[in-house]
């Protein structure tokens, strides 16, 4: 029994024992990486890239709801007070300060992703006390600028990256 | 408090295999000889009914895995086809679906049963703690068990309940689109939705596995929680137990034959049975009933991180009663006061429930804030007060004297239990 602790055993065991830990740690790393990194959207879904929308077709005060990946997206044409009304809001009140103007590319159009900023819900457009967009799921009001005004959402909508091909189109991503 | 393993083989292959795999001699310590304090009452009857009804769902879950298909465009019709065109499909359907709300009432009789009688207290603290990952793994398994039909609801409840991670800073919004697999709720969800929902209850048994291990250490704890003390205190799981669970077992499934057969869609939203549709939220979404006390804590709070840090807590705080309430008398026959806060905190849990039904506006919001208030304060405060300065009643010297009443010690205000 005792003659067992010698000095050259437990060296060349312990170099085996730092080896194997080493080589099994970087190996269980890049099995992990792998296993969690497959849940992300796919390169199909990455790729879902563009749509192009024709907007002569709505009317003022009217929105169109489009879907770009997956999402919907209110393509809305604001009334002249509606864009006054917005413009002339002082930025103190407002929950997620922004000016309308650096929300749109040109005034009369607001183009935002229709998720409420709170849990996702899609809020119902002119509808609420500033007769911009209501979420029904737990009472967000946002303005017609899509900024966040009263209710839970923590945020205002989101602009999604898009420009204008031509007066009468859009293209959003 | 395990049972002494008395089990001797009856016939030769018995015995052969008992000699290469004890496992028969294993159950018959187990369920057969294995001892439980004589005085336990029908609440204790629970457990068996969730084990039967966790088998009961993996059976039906199968079948409908066989004609169910897990694609976003497929899910709703193969979903009506089993309903309509499979052979006893609706049978298969409404057995599963309200399964799942017999197993959450199951649950909630079983862990309230437990703060009743004080059966998370030493030295049962594990068993506690693995029940209450059954909890977590059965909400899972049954939310993601909702997205499968891929109706309106089922849509829109993953889309709020996925989003709740969102509220995290920093990393949140990262957090949901890979949950997601993509930018919203959408195949890849229903996907790998469907894995997980096939896997957790798997998982769920092996973790009551452990839970019934963890009983088998200490034994039961009983209406008077005091621990048995000699052999007159018990009396063998079979014949007694196994006729007490059998025929509660029996009642318990002819209540839920009645959901079933009468009235089978009753806990259930009819938005559901409208295919989902991502453009277009329904606008009354409310969970599945056994959530809304939760998503009731969940809207009290004008915040949206707030409001995800509430609803996870009033859940995990759960899990810690063991080190709130640090009172050495266990049941709630002895500690008056305990007694009359347990059942306001029940009534506050149910009328929480209530609000979560209700759309958030005017009264509904401000009681639903008064009732989250208490039911924090209850765990945080009323327990931890109470298991200091509440005097506790005298208990009874051991169980035999207080329920063969053979003794002049004999605890009577147990009668009227
Ligand atoms: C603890 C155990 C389980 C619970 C609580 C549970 C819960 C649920 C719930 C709530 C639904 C939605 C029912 C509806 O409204 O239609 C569902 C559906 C489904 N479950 Fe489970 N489940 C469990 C186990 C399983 C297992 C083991 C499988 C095996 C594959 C399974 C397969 C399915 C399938 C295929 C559906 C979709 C068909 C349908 O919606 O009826 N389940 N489950
Ligand atoms: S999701 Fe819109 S208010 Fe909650």
């Amino acid at each position: 029994m005792a003659a067992t602790t010698t000095l050259e055993e437990p060296t060349r065991r312990d170099f085996l024992y730092i080896a194997t830990a080493a080589v099994g740690i970087v190996g269980a790393g890049a099995a992990v990486w792998p296993l969690i990194s497959q849940m992300s959207p796919d390169a199909s879904t990455l790729a879902a890239g563009s749509v192009e929308v024709d907007i002569s077709g709505i009317a003022v005060g009217q929105i169109l709801t489009v879907k770009w990946r997956g999402k919907p997206i209110f393509v809305s044409h604001r009334t002249p007070e509606e864009i006054a009304a917005v413009r002339a809001v002082p930025m103190n009140e407002l929950k997620d300060p922004a000016t309308d103007q650096s929300r749109v590319e040109k005034p009369e159009w607001l183009v935002v992703i229709g998720i409420c900023t709170h849990l996702g819900c899609v809020p119902l457009g002119n509808e609420g006390p500033y007769h911009g967009f209501f979420c029904p799921c737990h009472g967000s009001v946002y303005d017609p600028s899509g900024r966040i005004r009263q209710g839970p959402a923590p945020a205002n909508l989101v602009v999604p990256p898009y420009k204008f091909v031509s007066d009468a189109k859009i293209s959003i991503g | 408090m395990s049972g002494e393993s008395t089990y001797v083989p009856k016939n030769a292959v018995a015995k052969w295999f008992e000699s290469r795999l004890p496992v028969l001699g294993l159950a018959h310590s187990s369920f057969v000889v294995f001892p439980n304090p004589r005085n336990l009452n029908y609440w204790w009857t629970f457990g068996g009914i969730l084990a039967f009804l966790l088998v009961s769902q993996i059976i039906t879950g199968v079948v409908l895995a066989m004609h169910y298909t897990p694609e976003s465009t497929l899910a709703f019709d193969s979903v009506e086809r089993i309903m309509r065109d499979v052979n006893f499909g609706w049978l298969m359907r409404y057995w599963h679906a309200n399964g799942a709300s017999m197993f959450f009432i199951g649950l909630y009789v079983h862990i309230l049963r437990g703060m009743y009688y004080g059966s998370y207290k030493a030295p049962r603290e594990v068993l506690w703690l693995l029940g209450f990952i059954i909890y977590l793994l059965s909400m899972a398994t049954a939310f993601m068990g909702y997205v499968l039909p891929w109706g309106q609801m089922s849509f829109w409840g993953a889309t709020v309940i996925t989003s709740l991670f969102s509220a995290i800073p920093v990393v949140g919004d990262a957090i949901t689109t890979w949950l997601w697999g993509g930018y919203s709720v959408d195949n890849a969800t229903l996907n790998r939705f469907f894995a997980l929902h096939y896997l957790l209850p798997f998982m769920i048994v092996g973790v009551v596995g452990l839970h019934i291990w963890a009983l088998h250490v200490p034994g039961s704890n009983n209406p008077i929680g005091i621990e048995p003390k000699s052999a007159k205190d018990t009396l063998p799981f079979h014949p007694y137990f196994t006729v007490k669970d059998g025929f509660a077992l029996t009642l318990f499934l002819i209540f839920y034959a009645w959901f079933v057969f009468y009235i089978p869609n009753y806990l259930g939203h009819a938005d559901n049975y409208i295919e989902a549709n991502p453009l277009v939220t329904p606008p009354h979404i409310v969970p599945e009933w056994y959530y809304l006390p939760f998503y009731a804590i969940l809207r009290s709070v004008p915040s949206k991180l707030g409001g995800f840090l509430a609803m996870f807590g009033a859940v995990l705080i759960v899990a810690v009663l063991p080190w709130l309430d640090s009172s050495k008398v266990k049941s709630a026959v002895y500690r008056p006061l305990f007694r009359i806060f347990f059942w306001i905190f029940v009534v506050d849990a149910v009328l929480l429930g209530y609000i979560g039904s209700q759309p958030p506006e005017g009264g509904a919001v401000i009681a639903g804030r008064l009732l989250t208030a208490y039911y924090f304060i209850h765990f945080l405060v009323i327990l931890p007060l109470l298991s200091r300065f509440e005097p506790t009643r005298p208990l009874p010297a051991s169980i035999s004297d207080a329920v063969l009443g053979d003794s002049a010690k004999a605890e009577p205000a147990l009668a009227s239990h």
